[in-house]
């Protein structure tokens, strides 16, 4: 391996180390006594499961792009 | 009938809508049991698709829950490139779901098998996600695996009188990450990153490709060249917040790339609003544009004049638009008998689809169109989406 990368691959090592030590030292700042208004439904992405997966699967047939909406359908419609 | 692009299951919706649900409220808990009873019809583009579905989930332990799902498609009429070749569909598509989630501690799995079949196209997919809590709740990670196998048919008789030939199959493979974020007590945000991979008999085999002839017309209609592989790239962030008053707003933005060439951006707008205890409403807009694949074109100048040769409109550079509302009404507050509450709940969407390089062959033909071949204006279509539905709580 080249000499010059080694003090890098090092300073990475202690910079992820540094990340995962504060990680686990992370206190949650949303307390759970505070989540009140995010755990009402009108929060939720998607409260209807099949309404929101049949209109993915619309836009799915008629549209060259897919994925990561974290919904899907199945079949066609494309006729 | 068959759809352009690999299947994907309806299941991972499930798992999602659950993961969020436990990245809000903190804790590994499943969400309620249910019960679903569902409508919908869509009209547009020479089309008239109604689909009719039920829906149950039942926890059977607090860690233990099983979701099942069958949904109906019911296809009348056929769309612009399947009208210029004087076809038209009536075609059915039945889809059976089960889906099983488990959590243990911070940890929620979710299994699914989704069977899809039309007369001309089976799918088989299995699904499998995992999502994990982390730093005191405030986020949630999770991962998942989708495997479909796809058969792909083509009716060469009537839409009464059905003669199949099966062409070959079609596998696709997506691999899911994504991250739920609690920011402040007022907002979540989230990403989500695909990655999808086809292998196998892609095309469409109910579209073709036109290119220049000494016809009447001007040109000929061919088969589709497509590869036989391809990979696409999704990503997606999205954001809501709770409103100074009891209202959320909500934002997302994705980006897709694939190995066709397709660039595509979504972006996507609402408002929920409640009234009261009894009424929640909701607005919507979602905005789309994509370029076209690298072998699309409408109108070639020979056959074989490129490797691969595409007209599927799913394929063209295109943009729509959508303006959604939706109500929903809570009843039975108190319950009844082993129902806790129920809601009903009418959507209503207005589509607008416009094509840029994808022209209307079907309703300007020679003689009524005189124009040049390639000259004929470009497609754009309007739709409009019914959705409405009873679900029950216990």
């Amino acid at each position: 391996m080249n000499k010059l990368f080694r003090p890098s691959l090092i300073g990475l090592g202690v910079m992820g180390a540094a990340l995962l030590q504060g990680a686990c030292s992370i206190q949650p700042w949303v307390k759970p006594y505070e989540r009140d208004r995010l755990a009402d439904p009108i929060m939720s992405w998607d409260r209807d499961a099949i309404s929101g997966a049949y209109l993915d699967h619309i836009y799915d047939s008629r549209e060259g792009s897919r994925g990561a909406t974290g919904t899907a359908g199945g079949g066609c419609g494309c006729n | 009938m068959m759809r352009t692009l690999p299947f994907r299951t309806r299941a991972r919706l499930v798992a999602t809508t659950a993961l969020l649900i436990v990245g809000v409220a903190g804790a590994a808990v499943l969400p309620d049991d249910r019960a679903d009873v569902f409508y919908s019809d869509y009209k547009g583009g020479g089309m008239d698709i109604t689909g009719k579905s039920v829906l149950v989930r039942k926890k059977f332990t607090e860690q233990f829950a099983v979701e099942a799902n069958y949904f109906i498609d019911t296809v009348s009429g056929a769309s612009v490139d399947v009208l210029s070749q004087a076809s038209v569909i009536k075609d059915e598509r039945k889809q059976k779901s089960l889906s099983f989630d488990y959590i243990h501690d911070k940890t929620q799995y979710n299994l699914a098998y989704t069977n899809s079949t039309e007369r001309d196209y089976i799918s088989n997919t299995t699904h499998f996600a995992l999502s994990q809590d982390m730093f005191g709740d405030l986020t949630t990670v999770s991962l998942g695996f989708t495997d479909s196998r796809n058969k792909v048919g083509e009716n060469n008789g009537t839409a009464f009188k059905p003669n199949v030939a099966w062409l070959g199959t079609a596998r696709s493979r997506s691999f899911e990450g994504g991250l739920s974020q609690v920011v402040t007590k007022n907002l979540i945000a989230g990403a989500t990153f695909e990655v999808i991979t086809d292998q196998g008999l892609l095309s469409n085999p109910y579209r073709s490709i036109r290119y220049v002839s000494a016809t009447p017309s001007g040109y000929s209609l061919g088969s589709q060249i497509y590869p036989n592989t391809h990979t696409s790239t999704a990503i997606e962030g999205r954001a809501k917040y709770y409103l100074p008053y009891r209202a959320a707003a909500s934002a997302s933005y994705r980006y897709f790339t694939d190995t066709w060439a397709v660039r595509a951006h979504t972006i996507e707008l609402g408002y929920t609003q409640p009234i009261s205890n009894l009424w929640i409403l909701e607005g919507r807009l979602r905005f789309y544009k994509q370029s076209h694949a690298s072998f699309y074109s409408d109108l070639f100048p020979f056959a074989g004049s490129q490797n691969f040769e595409a007209r599927d409109q799913n394929l063209a550079a295109s943009t729509n638009t959508t303006v959604g509302v939706k109500a929903t009404y809570a009843f039975l507050p108190d319950g009844w008998k082993i129902f806790k509450r129920g809601t009903v709940t009418g959507d209503v969407s207005r589509m607008r689809f416009k094509y840029n390089d994808f022209r209307d062959i079907r309703d300007f033909q020679p003689p009524t169109y005189t124009g040049p071949v390639g000259d004929e204006p470009l497609y754009q279509f309007n739709a409009t989406v019914y959705q409405i539905y009873i679900s029950m709580f216990f």
